[in-house]
């Protein structure tokens, strides 16, 4: 049923159609509209869940972590600062091979404190063992926390899976969703039955200390059940398909406008609706030009961006995230996928935008196009302000 | 299964180890019926090197400071599957990691009315990391992390309050027992778990490494605490005192002298006097003195 609602309304309502059975979050803008509204929701009774109000984020996510290990379906919510603050736990439930579902929206990284959109919270925890995939709009954002559920849950992965959807952009844009509707939902997603659980009728011990003779091997596993998440990715997707109609191909990447272009821009997120705008509109000059964008950040499809990439001569990779000191946190996975190959593109330029929330316009897409040259660049800052860098530079 | 089987002995804790004996009776006075959320510590390392386990109930641990929170997690499960009222959850962890670490967890979970007791096993240092002071480390104790010398005599703060903290949430149940006192546990333990809502319980537990006695005497030591007035017993009830386990005070030396954690105090009668001092505060705050 087609709604026009606000993102964070969206996710709630899609969240208590899966029925979970604890809900933990602590508030942290712009998360809060997720986590107020499922309040609701249980105030009114329409969702029969425990919501856990906990004092902080590491108990939010310690909370939905015993619930999980206790046999429940569970959920989160989190961005920024929140998402630091749990970082312990969430390697925690990812070694602990928990299917918690977690909302990121993201947000920026203090100092200087910073409310607004960026990705450094999530891509910053990109090791911890969690499968990320990232929304480009709302519909996705409500897709894929089905989606999610569905992967984390399947016995063949049990882990867990972080929906990540730009901080107000989405969570606090309003657009018309096709909610799905709760018998679908409930074909698409059967109930949760865990593989292994606290239960006093069958006693087991959870989280034992394991000591460089058995360690690595439970990383190993990870690992291994990581690079075939590629494939029940595209494989939960057709059934996604088949329930509701939505295509999101192999849910890995999406290419637009790229079989003959020229110059690509790889991209995540919500920036990518901005970049089709741009791209439309160069393609009706006549400019070769597309877009790749990244569904999958955890695990990351190199095969996929081999594919898409191998024969377009200029790249540029726009991140919303820095890793200071470093080349950008999504250029370093796409220089890594044509290393040693035949072929791939000749120049892969990177550049970083939006930090803090900085406005990503059509302006600054052209930008990006206009920088991608036969000179390759590294880390190069779109939409920097000279006069404010005179000012903490000098002459 | 039998109460017996629920805490299996194999485990790797050191003889004379103050806190086997207490959380094998805490578990035992549970039952079958019951999941614990252990902290990281010396309890859980002894008890879950895999592929080993001690444990005959439905154990998790996830880390140091949120065993309070992780229970909360299975509470609330328990809850909405509705086994909650016949199942016991118990979390459980050491002095840092309730008192100092975990507190706020464990503050959130006393705050929010969980039906869950928590066991803080005291044995006032970070046993585990080898021997580290911690916010319930008694006054002047030598420890590596505050080690006496010529600028000091150990210990600059006494104990953290742990138990007034957790009773000032108004939580229907806070008491303190020690290794020393085994059926009180056993006691103390059942009446816990027979009150709905949050509890607490602090047991005093020795360690033979950290404190420095012979293995042998691990109860005499623990019971030498409580009767010098060192460590009182007693049981709130909805944030009042309502019990205590009275005492014919000994003067704090004989504790002393059997550790050597306080070896450096005893030729020194000024620090003495000031332990004796914590000693006779808490013997008139609690109301220690047998008639």
């Amino acid at each position: 049923m087609k709604e026009f609602v606000e993102g964070s309304h969206a996710i709630a309502e899609i969240i208590t159609k899966t029925n979970p059975g604890v809900i933990s979050a602590y508030p942290i803008t712009p998360q809060t509209h997720i986590v107020e509204d499922l309040a609701q929701m249980v105030a009114n009774g329409e969702l029969k869940s425990q919501f856990v109000n906990v004092e902080s984020e590491h108990s939010a996510a310690s909370v939905v972590l015993g619930a999980s290990a206790t046999g429940v379906r569970v959920y989160t919510a989190t961005s920024s600062q929140g998402l630091f603050y749990m970082q312990e736990v969430v390697f925690n439930i990812a070694g602990m091979r928990l299917p918690v579902v977690m909302t990121c929206a993201n947000r920026a990284i203090s100092a200087p404190i910073n409310i607004w959109n960026d990705q450094q919270d999530s891509i910053s925890l990109r090791d911890a063992g969690w499968i990320q995939i990232y929304a480009e709009d709302n519909q996705e954002a409500v897709d894929f926390h089905l989606i999610a559920y569905r992967l984390g849950e399947d016995k063949r992965v049990m882990l867990p899976v972080m929906v990540c959807m730009d901080g107000f952009i989405l969570t606090h844009g309003m657009e018309t969703v096709d909610m799905p509707e709760q018998d679908k939902v409930n074909k698409f997603l059967p109930a949760y039955k865990p593989l292994y659980k606290l239960d006093p009728a069958n006693p087991i011990s959870m989280g034992l200390l394991a000591d460089p003779d058995y360690y690595m091997e439970t990383r190993f596993a990870i690992q291994e059940t990581m690079k075939q998440s590629i494939e029940y990715l595209s494989e939960i997707s057709a059934e996604f398909k088949s329930v509701f109609g939505r295509d999101y191909k192999d849910l890995l990447v999406e290419e637009y406008q790229t079989k003959d272009a020229e110059k690509v821009i790889v991209a995540m997120g919500s920036v990518c609706g901005t970049i089709k705008e741009v791209i439309d509109e160069q393609r009706s000059k006549g400019k070769k030009v597309g877009l790749l964008r990244i569904i999958s950040y955890r695990p990351f499809p190199y095969a996929r961006v081999y594919e898409a990439l191998k024969d377009v001569p200029k790249v540029a990779v726009l991140d919303k995230a820095v890793s200071l000191g470093a080349y950008a946190p999504i250029a370093v996975e796409i220089k890594a996928a044509f290393y040693g190959k035949k072929k791939g593109p000749k120049v892969i330029s990177s550049f970083v935008a939006g930090l803090g929330g900085r406005d990503i316009t059509l302006e600054s897409i052209g930008e990006v196009l206009r920088r991608l040259s036969t000179k390759e660049v590294n880390s190069d800052f779109i939409d920097l302000k000279p006069e404010l860098l005179k000012e903490e530079y000098g002459e | 299964m039998e109460n017996s089987l629920l805490f299996r002995p194999g485990h790797t804790a050191c003889a004379g180890c103050g806190q086997a004996i207490a959380a094998r009776l805490v578990v035992e006075a549970s039952g079958a019926n019951t999941v614990i959320a252990n902290s990281t510590g010396c309890l859980e390392v002894f008890t879950t090197k895999y592929p080993d386990t001690a444990w005959g109930v439905p154990w998790i641990h996830s880390l140091f400071e949120n065993s309070a929170a992780v229970a909360s997690g299975v509470e609330a499960a328990l809850k909405y599957l509705g086994k909650k009222d016949s199942i016991n959850v118990i979390a459980q962890g050491g002095d840092g990691g309730t008192g100092d670490i975990g507190l706020q967890a464990l503050s959130g979970m006393l705050e929010r009315g969980h039906d869950i007791l928590y066991v803080c096993y005291d044995n006032e240092a970070y046993m585990n990391t080898g021997v580290q002071r911690s916010g319930l480390t008694p006054f002047d104790t030598n420890t590596t992390t505050s080690p006496q010398g010529v600028q000091s005599s150990g210990n600059i703060r006494p104990k953290k309050p742990v138990p007034e903290i957790c009773a000032a949430h108004g939580i229907p149940y806070v008491a303190t027992a020690s290794t020393g006192f085994p059926q009180d546990i056993t006691r103390k333990v059942k009446k816990a778990l027979s009150i709905k809502g949050p509890k607490y319980i602090q047991i005093h537990v020795p360690c033979p490494l950290g404190w420095r006695y012979e293995t042998e005497q691990m109860i005499a030591v623990a019971k030498l605490a409580v009767e010098t007035g060192l460590y009182p017993l007693f049981e709130f009830e909805n944030g009042v005192i309502a019990n205590r386990k009275q005492i014919t005070p000994k003067p704090v030396e004989e504790y002393l002298k059997t550790q050597g954690r306080f070896k450096h105090l005893l030729g020194n009668p000024e620090e003495v006097k000031k332990i004796q001092a914590v000693a006779d505060s808490n013997i008139l705050k609690y109301n220690l003195k047998a008639a």
